[in-house]
Order: C-alpha cells, then structure tokens, then sequence
C-alpha cells in the first residue's frame, strides 16, 4: 500500500511534469499545425454554447488561480500577510465553491454538446471526448471535496495538501508521506490533476501555452526583416 | 532551426520601432509562409481541354502535383487574331474549371464493373463450356436466364470484376450476336466527335470493322435544323464567334450567350463597346435579355409568327417598293427567288408546285446531262427561260464544268434573272396558300382565318415539251403572297396596312406572340436598314431551344428568310450563327477513314438515331398524334395515310433514310446464300425482296431477329440526358423497371400502322448494354458492364469546335487513374479478344450493306420529279435508285485487330473523299508510314501502324487537307474540276505545311481552308458560313445550287411547307388521362415544358459535380412562373412533382419572375442519381427530364434520293423534338427518400 502511495504522489508527478513539458516541447517543434485550441464554434455557435463556453473558461481559469494560490504560497507567506489557515480554508471552499460551480455549469452543457450534437459528435477524435470527460469528473471532484473539507474547518488538511505540493516543486523527498492519510476524494482529485499534465500535450490543451496575452502590450504592426 | 529556441530571445531581442512605437520589425522566422506558397506549386503543366459536347473547344492548363492533378486555369497562347479585333482568350468557364474534381471523387468508376447477377451466370456457363461464344449463347438463349440479368438494370448490384473477364464477355456477346443474327445488330451510340475525335473514332473503328452500326447524335439530340439542309444543302456551317465582333446588328433569339458559350460571350459584350445594336429573343427573360437594347419576349413555340411578321414588314419595305440595289441584285444571284415554280390545279385552285425543270420544255433545253435536275429562271433581258448555271445537275456527270453561281446560262451567254413578273404580265391568277394557325394545341393562341388563303400572283403561261399548257410563277411572287402582302393586284387576303388583321401582318402577330406590333416593325427596319447600309453585316445568334419544337424548321426558316432577303449569309459580320451541338469537326475528311475504317472496307453501316429509337424503344406503339394532324389543308388525307412509322418505314425501302438493324435477316447469311444460289449479292437481294423472303427489319420491330441485341455507349449519357422518352427505353430496350403511365395502341384499334407487322410487345431486347465512362452516370447504372475510360487529363486526343477557328489537343497529365484506360485503348482490347474469339465462328464472311441514297454523291439525283414506292408496285426496286444501294464487303473477322491497329490499302487505292469531292492520298499514306511506323506482319503487313491515340491522332492530321496544306490544295483542286473555277489561290500559301501531334501541344494552331467548309481561315476576314458560295461562286449543295427559300418536294408541298408558314405547337394528348386521376390533395397545375441547357454544369460538367451542386441547390430543379406557382400553392423550394402519361420527375420547385406564366424550364440532364426522392406517381425514384418526354416523327424529315434533302450521317433526316410536351405539376404531399430498409426502394433491396 505504501508502495502505491509513493508511487501515485511521490513518482508519478515527476513523470507526470516529465511527459508535460517534454511533451509540450516536442508537439511544439513537430507539430505546429496541430498546435490549436480546435474551437468547435463554427460547427455550432448558439447562444447557449456562447455562454457556457464563458462561463467554463472563466471558472477554470480562477480555480486554476486558487489552485496555484492555495497549494504553493507558503505558510509563513499568507500568515505573515495576516491570513490565518483556517480563513485560508474558508476563502478556500468559498471561492472554489462559487467557481466551481460556474464552471461546472458551463461545462455540463459543454459535455452534452460534445456528446450529443450531431455536427461536433462528427468532428471530435477520443482524445477530445476524452479530455473533456477527465476535466468534467475533475471538476465534480473537486466540488465533492467541500463536504468533506467541511468537516474539519482548522485547515490542517489543506496544509497537508500544501505541503505536499510544494515538496515536489522544490524536489524534497518524502513528499508523498504528507497525503497518505487523507480523505480518499482529495487523493482521487489529486491523482486525476497528475493524469491531467500527463495528457496534456496529445489534446487540445496545448491552446492554454499559447493564450494570445501579448496582443494587449505589443506593438500594432509587427514586420519579419526577412 | 527550432520553434521553441527561435521564440527563446528574452535576452537579444533584436527588433526596431518604427512611428512612434506603433509598428516594429522582427527577426522572426517566416519559414511558415511556405505553406501558402506550396499550395500554388506544382511539378508541371500539361496542355488539355473538356472533351465531350460543350461547344466551348477552350485549351487549358492542368496542374500536375506529386503525380495527381490537382487543378487547371485557362491557356492563354491562341495565336493573335489581328489588329483592329479583341483576341480570343481567355476562353473558360467556371464549369470548365471544376472539371478536375471528377478525376479522384467517389464517383469515378475506377475498375472494370458488371452487375453481380450476370457475372454469376457468366461465370457458371464458363464452367460448362469452355467456349466463351457460346457460354454466351446459354445466358442469352435461356428466357429465364436472360430476364434475371435484364429486370435488374438500374438497381444497381455492380460488382468488380477485371479487364480480362469484361473483354471476353464482351467479345463473346459480339461475336454471338454477328454470327447468329448479324454484325448490324451491334450498335454503338456516342456524340460529337469534334470535341475528343479520337475516342469517337475508337469506337466507331471497332464497329465498323466487324460491320456493326455507329449511331447519329446530332439529330436525335434535336440540335441538327433540318431548315439548313433543306436551306443551304448544308450540315451546320455558322461564323465563328469572332465575327460577331464584326457585325452591327445583333440578336440573340433562343440562344442564351453569357450562360451557355460563356468562353465567347465577350465578342458580343466587346461588339456592343463597339456600338452594335443588340436585339434579345426570349420568352423568359434569360442571362442574355438583359444584353439586348430590345428585347422582345414571344410565347414560347411562336417563334415563326414574329420571324414573318418581322420577313413582311423587310420585304415589303425593301423588295417590293425595291429600295436596295444590294438586295436585289442578292437575292437574284444567290438564292432561288427568280426560279420558276409550276402552279398545279387542285381541285378548281392552283397551288404552287414543283420547280420547272429542263426536262419539262421542249428538247430538254438542249441539256443531255441531268434536264430534269436543273431549274430554270427567265432572262430579264431577252424575257427567254434560260437554264442557269449551279443547279445539282451540273454537279453530276457533266462534260463541260459549270457547276458554279456566275451569272450565265449553261451556253455561257450573260443571264439577268428576273425576280418579278408583275410588270411583264398582265396575267394574274388568285394561288391557294395553307394557314395553319387557327389549330393545333390548345394551349396557345389562335386566329379565326381561313386554313385555305387565296391570294393572287402574277403569272406566265407556256408550252411544255408534251403540248400542254402550264402556268408558272417566280418565287418570289408566290413568297411576297405568301407573306400576305398587298401589291395593288385585287384579290383577298392581303395586307395593305401593318394593322390589318391579315396573316402575316405585325397586328396579326400581336395576338399569337403577344409582341407589341411597334417593337416587330422597328426591330424589322433597322434590321434591314443595318443590313443595307452595311452590305448584309446583320447577324442572328440563334440556339436549339426554337429548334427543339416539332414545327421547329417553321421557326429557323422564318429566321433564315429574314437574313436572306437581306443579304447577310455568307458576309463577315452577318449570318445565320446557329450554335448547337454538331461542334464542327474541322479536320473531317482525315478523320473519317479512321472513324469508319474505310481504309479497309466501304461504306460503313450508320444510322439516324431518331427514327432508330423511335422504333426499338417503342415509342410508336404508344404514338398519339396522326399524320392527319399536321397534313395541308390542300393535301387529301386519303393520300397520306399511315401511321408515322408507317413513313419512315417507306422512307427506309425507298432509299430516302437508312436503317437498322437492316434486313430482317443475317446479312451474313445473305452473302451466304447468294454464294450458294451463284448470284451477285445485289441481284440475290432485290430477287428475294421482290417475292417477299426478305424484308426491312423496322417492317416487323417486335420480332426477335430484328432486335438490336448489344450497344455500346461512349463519352454519352444516352440515358441520363439524351433519351427522349426515358421510360419507353427502359421498358422496351432494356426491359427494366421504369415509370410509363400508359399504355400502347393495344389491340382493338384502326390507328395501327400498315406497314409494321404489329405484335406483343418485345420488352428487354438488348443482350448487352456497355457503357465506357468515367463517373457512375445514369447510363452507367443501366448498363451491365461499364467500362473505366481515362478522364479528359488522362488521355491524347484532338479537339475543334465552330465558335474558334483552332484545332488543339487533350494531353495525358497522368495516367489513367486507378484500372482506367482510354477510348482508344479499351476499344483496342474488345478488337484483340473478338479476333481471338472468332476463329470457328467467324471468318471472311460476305456483308451485304444497305444504304440510302447518300447527299453528296450522285445517288442524290435519284427521284426527280414523284415519289414511288417499289413495294407497291409503283415502281421496280433498283438499288440505289428507287431503293438503298446494296454492296457486298468482304469481312476478315479474324484480322479485326490488325485493321485496328493498321491503315488499310483502300486509303492508297481508293483515295479519300468529302463533300463529293475526291482526291488521292498515296503520299500522305506514304508519309505516314515513315512517321509512325509500319506493321512487320500479319494481315496489315506494310501498312502504317495506328497503335496509339497518338497514332491514330497523327492519321488524322496527316489525311486532313484543314490540318496537311497538300492535301488542302489537292481537295480544292478536285472541286475546281467540278466548278470550272480557280480555287486553290485560297489555300495556296499554305500548301507546304502540315501539322503534327506535337505541335498542337506546343499551341493551338489555326487550321487551314479547305472546299469542305463554306468559310476561309484568312488573316483578312474571320471564318463565315457561305463566304466562299458568294466570293468564289461555288454553288450550295441545293437542287437550284442556289439558297432555297423554296421547297418543291411532293411531301414538303403536302405538308404545306413549300414556304416558310406559322405552324402552332402540336397537341401530344399527354396530359387529359393522368389530370386529376391520381390526386394527392394538392392543386395541379398543367405547364409547357421546356428542357434549356445547363447554369450548373453544363455538357462539360455535367451536373454530378459536387463544386457546382454546391453552387447551385444540390438537385433537380424546375422553374416556374410566380403566378403559377400561387395558383398551385407551389412556394420557392418546394418539393414537386411533374408528370404526364410518360413518366414522372420529382425536384425542388425554383420560383422565379424569369419564368413566363404557363411555362416550365428544367435543365437537361439533371442526374436521376443525385437528391432525387421518390415519386407519388410511379412509386420508383423519380426520373430524368426525358421521363416527361417522348420522340415524336415529322414525316417531311424523311424526305431522301432529292438533291438537299438526301441523307447523310449527322446531316439530314428526323429529329427528336420535345418542346412541344405538357405536364402536370403539383406539390408533393409526401417526399419519400426511399432509403431505409423496409422503404421498398429496389435500388437498397439490390444492395443488401
């Protein structure tokens, strides 16, 4: 069991980050043309599709933010900023909460639309199908944590959580001996962001390198000397 | 070197601002722009063109890449025209240019397909007997067998199968059917060869070789005006579009120029710059009204009553008050105006008869040769009648050649020919002139004038060679009559004012065509005022859709009258541009040794497809309309009785058309059994049709050894688009499911036929339809075997058109895609396994070949002055004289592929030929030989090879005096024998050239003039019809040898077409029995149907094409009018159905004010395989244009053995006219796909 448990949060993210980056690099060199968010908007564009497309990138992209706020921002950091663990959490649940729940509207409507809409059920590979389904039972997982996080308001799992994270970023062993005993739903979500990274770069996921920020600060015309 | 390092730059970046910041330069790779340059590139271009039908004749270029094509764009090299006018290019079409789509969409055929059933026959027969021959034999003789195979056509359940297997079954079936019922039972049908020469002619070399029957298209498809033969003795002979430039009136009347000759449109848009009047005809308001300064829109059908209306306001203007001395001195000179006409009493009334003729006075006019072939005119001057020279009896047997237009009489004494007699006599006698418009169909408008008009002509009276009295008039007097102008000579019937409610008055017009009498008599003066200011440069465009009608040689008539008397045919800028379907073949004469492999034996066997499906697809078991109908008024019924097969039947025996299958038996056996009883064949066959052992084949259709038994079908889709009655060809030929709503004649009737055996009827009498093509057309889904022919880019071939002075090539980009192969070489493989397969079933075998009595050779001075049929003992039968010529040719059947592959000694001995001209070729056959080789063994040892279509290409250039400047010089050298005049200054700076394959590929090239065409190829004047009967006064090809407004043929005169007249539509009875008994709630609507040519694909496209289907709406359309669409509840887009007692189509109803009330367009050959739902009517998927349809005979197209009017292939004979059909359209209640599985759509139950 131990064995399991070291190998899911103690190897696996090593691979995981391994498989994301190489991967990204190589589908970068070789494969420019598949280098695309694939949007399925020309096949199908109602309104309710406008919506919930907002709606989902806008509820990823902030829990995404919470993700990397939550996890990696250390202790010392936010309490020195006078954040106590436990409003830490609350902001936490809150927060992930309310996005969540955009997100999950969105993408609900989003799933049903990959899967049932005759045009883009046509048009879609595995891997599209795929990824999105990953996402969608990512997102109900993660949801599905607040019940249980609920239980225990003083924080001390999410610092867990934390500490968990932040050993593999800085490459200290032992790692995975901080997540053994929690809640198995926190496990399963964790488990299923590492296969997330592995997935990453054979889907349209690549798109997210590749957002168009540097349009709001560059010049209005570019010209290529030669 | 890397995307990710090259964007890695946070350190060097090495970039410069420019205004103020809001731009920059980069250093960024711009390796991706490569992508879009590579989408241009490509690894060659390859020299080709669209080879079937479209009128077009427009060199590409096809882009070759990675070994596919993968695109094309027009060529721009034609060589200049000359200063002063708009070159040529460039020449295409949108429709041209989706071509390349067909080459590798899904549906190609790509292998050799025959429907599953029969190759399990095949296959099992093949187990039992060894010999392929009669393997075939077991299929086709066991009633069962036979009929399991044949009720499956068109539904489909093609399996693959190799060129091995296809050849033999084919080869087999051939061999069959010419040992065992006749080679003349195997026929093949395929279309203008001027646009892929080569491919036609593999097809036809091959039949004819093995003395099978090449079938005509341009009749059938209706575009062939009989008004030109009848007119000019001549084919189709037009300007090219060029000239239009050159003309300063213009109208366009049924001819849709921007739509349908998009490639030359520019030259009327260009002329129009230039400040030439333009004047539109059209019912509709088509892509080309909008073109016309004028536009005047008769009722469709009613084209002659405008056309004489707008001919009495020109000649009364100009000929009788005699404004123009060009007019005048025009028409007596170069048409029949001045010729005499002998006015017969009929019943108490003179009515105008045949043209007097030498023979008719005394002593023959002192003419040995032909007296009573040549007309006669009265001098002006002397007020003798003279015989003046270039009537067809100086083509024939003369000693002295004179056969020309020069002004004198056949002694050579200076001639005047008077036009008029109405100063010199004081005689007038009131002559008897048919009306026909107060009948006909009832959908159109009549008048209430008596059908017999008498009007009073002036005449003279004089002794004829037996003592007898006889009253004569010019025909110009009788035309001016007929016209029913008022010349001050007493009498009823005539018009003094435009508003007199007289035939053929502009107010008498308002009321048919529903044309403003204003606009008839404005567009008529300045007509004629052009025409006289400019010496004739006033031109009609004009297109089949007036020459589809029954009546539709009224329509042109009325036209060519009007240029005519106007002095515009044969002049630049001026003319008849009749543009429809015949696609000139320039290089004719070389080409049609190799066509008709009459290097090896002569003459082929062809035949005139109308008359041929009228009678095999038995569309005259089911004719509604009786001879009666469409008589004269002054014609007694009792005369012309019969049914109008019953016409051509006599037509056939007389010699007048040809037949086929011919004999109702083997004319192998024929050769045969005159062998045994020790006779000439021809003596053999006149003996034993005398005591009635033999007889025609059409005589007894239904007959099983009059069946024709196996067909081919190449670069045509006879059963998509060209098969006028669709249903009945199914039915009958090919014994299919089909959608005919009625029944035929039955039994218990008197409107049987009296010369036609009748009997049950045969259903599914072909044995084996082939049909080589390169996409799933309609055809190919009826056929058993369908062969897979190179593309258009796959394969070398020539090509020329009427409409560009050019010969130009089809060049092979690539390969034959997939198991594909060319014309050529498929038609090579069939010859090889037929050889094979002969030896013990075929060897030198006698053929006895009938044939009629041919335009153009001396059996067209055959039957003078009556018509008799030898069968009713009116006459002896005398071949090629009474009856069609009989020769015995000699078949080597074994040898059939090394003729194929060889030009025969007849070309060295024999000489070739065209137009009545003859020439010897034993240089250029020589030259030849050098060039492509010669056979080392074998039967054709020694001759020049013609293994390859490029071969074969460079025969026909090498034997065509357009393409070879020698053999040019030697064709005008032979017709200067004839006229008596120098010609060969036309071609002679020329006469050392000649053009090869190769250098065609390199540029289109001009060709050059030659006595087979009526124009010149000149850098001075662009290419016009009749330019060289003006300039260098050779005789048209007529019995006056000069241009007839008149026709004296006993049948022309009883039909009451002597003159141009106004005849309304016929009365098809289609439509009473199916209207309102079959209703599916909705409103039915009864419309005219008119069948246009194509927006969305064109012949060059056809209308598979997905680019174009997506252009357009994706299937079959019908227009209609937007009244008649409230009428019947009909809004745009609506599925409907159209139907009468043929069949029945179902498409998308376009609703559009283009369309006049009353009226209905659908585009020709809109696929039945594309988007087409099922039909309420039939219960099958709904039909093609053609299911509506059914041909229908005018007996005045049989006419043979006289002069103009005698048969030639392609040239003269019936025509397949459609227009003047009906149907009921009305809303579908329910649009039935009939694609699921319980559907009952037999095409999905063959499939499973």
């Amino acid at each position: 069991m131990d064995y399991i448990n070291q190998f899911l949060f103690g190897i696996l993210p090593y691979i995981a980050g391994a498989v994301f980056l190489l991967g990204c690099l190589v589908r970068f060199e070789r494969g420019q043309y598949s280098w695309r968010a694939q949007s399925s908007q020309t096949l199908d564009n109602g309104p309710m599709f406008r919506w919930a497309s907002i709606f989902f990138h806008v509820g990823i992209l902030l829990l995404l933010l919470g993700h990397v706020f939550g996890l990696l921002t250390p202790q010392w950091f936010y309490h020195g900023l006078g954040l106590s663990t436990s409003t830490k959490q609350l902001l936490a649940i809150v927060a992930g909460g309310i996005f969540g729940a955009v997100c999950f509207i969105g993408l609900t409507y989003l799933v049903w639309r990959r899967l049932f809409n005759e045009r883009v059920r046509a048009n879609s590979a595995p891997a599209d199908t795929f990824i999105l389904l990953l996402l969608y039972l990512q997102l109900i997982t993660g949801l599905l944590t607040i019940p249980v996080s609920t239980g225990h308001m003083d924080g001390a799992v999410m610092v867990q959580l934390a500490n968990w994270a932040q050993y593999i970023v800085t490459f200290r062993a032992g790692a995975w001996e901080f997540i053994v005993d929690v809640h198995w739903i926190y496990k399963l979500h964790v488990f299923l962001g590492l296969l997330m990274f592995l997935s990453f770069p054979f889907t349209r996921l690549v798109h997210i390198w590749s957002f168009p920020v540097i349009y709001l600060g560059r010049s209005y015309q570019l010209v290529r000397r030669h | 070197m890397s995307h990710f390092l090259d964007r890695l730059q946070f350190f060097r970046r090495d970039t410069e601002e420019f205004s103020d910041d809001h731009g920059v330069a980069t250093d960024e790779s711009r390796k991706w722009e490569a992508a879009y340059r590579q989408r241009w590139q490509h690894d060659r271009i390859v020299r080709s063109t669209h080879g079937v039908n479209c009128t077009g004749s427009c060199s590409w270029k096809i882009y070759v890449k990675n070994g596919l094509v993968t695109w094309e764009t027009q060529q721009t090299d034609y060589p200049r025209t000359r200063p002063g006018m708009p070159n040529h290019e460039p020449r295409g079409c949108a429709r041209g240019a989706s071509y390349s789509w067909y080459i590798y969409s899904a549906n190609r055929v790509k292998y050799p397909m025959i429907r599953g059933r029969l190759v399990e026959l095949w296959r099992e027969a093949r187990k039992e007997h060894d010999d392929p021959v009669t393997a075939w034999q077991s299929i086709v003789e066991d009633e069962q067998k036979a009929r399991s195979y044949k009720s499956r056509r068109g539904l489909g359940g093609f399996v693959r199968a190799d060129w091995r297997e296809v050849n033999e079954i084919i080869a087999a079936a051939n061999v069959y059917t010419a040992r065992d019922w006749g080679p003349d039972r195997i026929i093949g049908f395929s279309p203008i060869p001027a646009m892929s020469m080569v491919s036609y002619a593999a097809g036809t070399r091959y039949l004819s070789l093995i003395g099978g029957t090449c079938m005509s298209f341009y009749d059938w498809y209706c575009d062939l005006p009989p008004a030109s033969p009848q007119t000019w003795g001549e084919q189709t002979d037009v300007p090219e579009s060029a000239d239009w430039f050159n003309s300063t009136f213009l109208m366009m009347w049924g001819s849709n120029v921007p739509q349908t000759r998009t490639p030359d449109a520019h030259y009327m848009t260009e002329a129009r710059y230039r400040g030439t009047k333009t004047v539109t005809v059209t019912p509709d308001y088509s892509e080309a009204s909008k073109f016309g300064d004028i536009w005047l829109n008769p009722k469709q059908g009613t084209d002659s009553a405008l056309a004489m209306a707008l001919g009495h306001v020109i000649l009364k203007e100009w000929h009788v008050e005699g404004r123009s001395e060009y007019f005048d001195n025009y028409v007596r000179q170069y048409t029949d105006l001045p010729c005499l006409v002998l006015l017969d009493q009929q019943d108490g009334q003179a009515v105008p008869g045949r043209y007097l003729r030498a023979s008719d006075l005394s002593e023959n006019m002192g003419q040995e040769n032909n007296p009573e072939w040549k007309t006669l005119v009265r001098d002006e001057t002397t007020d003798d009648i003279v015989v003046p020279r270039g009537s067809i009896g100086f083509r024939w047997g003369e000693k002295e050649h004179h056969w020309n237009l020069e002004s004198l009489d056949a002694r050579g004494r200076e001639v005047r020919p008077r036009l008029t007699e109405i100063e010199s006599s004081e005689d007038v006698m009131p002559v008897a002139f048919p009306y026909f418009g107060g009948g006909g169909n009832a959908h159109w408008s009549h008048t209430d004038h008596d059908a017999v008009q008498r009007r009073n002509v002036p005449v003279r009276r004089i002794r004829l060679a037996d003592g007898s009295e006889a009253t004569v008039a010019t025909v110009f007097d009788l035309m001016v009559a007929n016209y029913g102008i008022d010349r001050g000579l007493g009498g009823g019937n005539v018009a003094a004012s435009y508003d007199d409610d007289v035939p053929y008055t502009p107010a008498w017009q308002e009321v048919i065509t529903g044309v403003p009498r204003e606009k008839v008599i404005t567009v008529a003066r300045q007509f004629a005022e052009n025409a006289h200011k400019t010496q004739g440069k006033s031109m009609i465009i004009i297109g089949a859709a007036m020459n589809h009608w029954y009546h539709m040689d009224m329509n042109y008539r009325g036209v060519i009258k009007m240029l005519m008397m106007c002095g515009c045919i044969g002049v630049s800028g001026g003319g008849w541009a009749h543009y429809v379907g015949q696609e000139k073949l320039r290089p004719q004469s070389g080409w049609t040794p190799l066509a008709f492999a009459l290097d090896w034996a002569r003459p082929p066997r062809q035949m005139n497809s109308t008359s041929f499906f009228y009678n095999h697809t038995s569309q005259w078991r089911h004719e509604k309309l009786q001879v009666s109908e469409v008589l004269s008024p002054l014609t007694k019924p009792e005369d012309f009785q019969g049914h109008m097969i019953d016409f051509n039947v006599r037509a056939e025996r007389m010699g007048w058309l040809p037949s086929a299958p011919q004999l109702n038996r083997n004319p192998l056996s024929i050769g045969r059994e005159a062998a045994t009883a020790g006779m000439d064949p021809k003596e053999y066959v006149v003996e034993q049709l005398k005591n009635g052992n033999i007889a025609f084949a059409s005589e007894d259709p239904d007959h099983p050894a009059n069946f024709p038994r196996n067909m081919f079908v190449w670069r045509s889709n006879l059963l998509g688009s060209s098969g006028k009655g669709h249903e009945y060809f199914l039915k009958y030929l090919l014994g299919t499911e089909n959608g005919l709503q009625n029944k035929d004649l039955g039994d218990e009737t008197d409107l049987h036929p009296q010369e036609v055996k009748w009997r049950d009827a045969a259903t599914g009498k072909l044995d084996l339809l082939t049909t080589l093509d390169f996409r799933m057309s309609t055809t190919c889904m009826y056929s058993d075997i369908v062969l897979p022919t190179a593309t258009w880019y796959e394969k070398n071939d020539l090509n020329t058109s009427d409409m560009h002075p050019f010969i130009h090539p089809l060049t092979a980009a690539v390969d034959p895609a997939w198991e594909s192969r060319s014309d050529w070489d498929i038609y090579k493989g069939i010859a090889r396994t037929f050889s094979q397969l002969c030896p013990g079933h075929l060897g030198r075998e006698t053929d006895v070949v009938t044939v009629p009595l041919m335009h153009d050779s001396p059996a067209e001075l055959a039957q003078a002055l009556d018509v008799a049929d030898w069968k009713k003992g009116e006459c002896e039968p005398v071949p090629g004289k009474t009856m069609p010529g009989l020769v015995a040719i000699e078949r080597d059947y074994p040898a059939t592929y090394e003729r194929f592959t060889a030009l025969g000694p007849l070309m060295a001995s024999a000489g070739n030929m065209g137009k009545g001209m003859q020439w010897d070729t034993k240089e250029e056959v020589e030259a030849l030989g050098d060039l492509n080789g010669r056979q080392e063994k074998g039967s054709a040892k020694g001759q020049p090879k013609i293994e390859t279509a490029i071969d074969a290409a460079e025969t026909i250039l090498m034997l065509a005096p357009e393409t070879n400047g020698r053999v040019a010089m030697k064709a005008w050298q032979a017709l200067e024998k004839n006229s008596g005049r120098e010609h060969a200054h036309l071609v002679a700076g020329h006469a050392a050239e000649k053009l090869r394959f190769r250098d065609l590929v390199a540029q289109p090239r001009k060709i050059y003039s030659s006595p087979i065409w009526s124009g010149i190829e000149s850098e001075k004047v662009s290419y016009n019809a009749g330019w060289t009967n003006i300039n260098e006064l050779i005789p048209w090809r007529t019995l006056t040898g000069r241009q007839q407004f008149y026709q004296d043929h006993k049948w022309m005169r009883a039909f009451g077409e002597q003159l141009c007249v106004y005849k309304p539509p016929v009365d098809l009875k289609t439509i009473d029995p199916m209207k309102g008994t079959r209703s599916n709630g909705n409103t039915e609507i009864v419309l005219n149907f008119i069948t246009p040519h194509q927006k969305w694909g064109i012949h060059s496209t056809y209308t598979d094409n997905l680019l174009m289907l997506t252009l357009s709406r994706g299937g079959p359309i019908v227009w209609i009018s937007e009244k008649d669409a409230a009428r019947a509840g009909i809004v745009d887009n609506d599925w409907i159905e159209a139907f009468n007692i043929n069949g029945a189509i179902t498409a998308r109803a376009v609703v559009s004010q283009r369309v006049p009330e009353g009226m209905s367009m659908m585009y020709h050959a809109q696929e039945k395989i594309v988007n087409t739902p099922g039909s309420e009517i039939t219960g099958n998927r709904g039909g093609i244009h053609n299911s509506v349809t059914r041909t229908v005979l005018k007996p005045t197209h049989m006419i043979g053995g006289y002069a103009q009017q005698s048969y030639f292939f392609n040239y003269h004979g019936t025509v397949g006219a459609n227009r003047d059909e009906f149907i009921i359209v009305r809303k579908m209640d329910k649009v039935d796909w009939m694609d699921g599985e319980a559907s009952g759509d037999a095409m999905q139950v063959e499939g499973v």
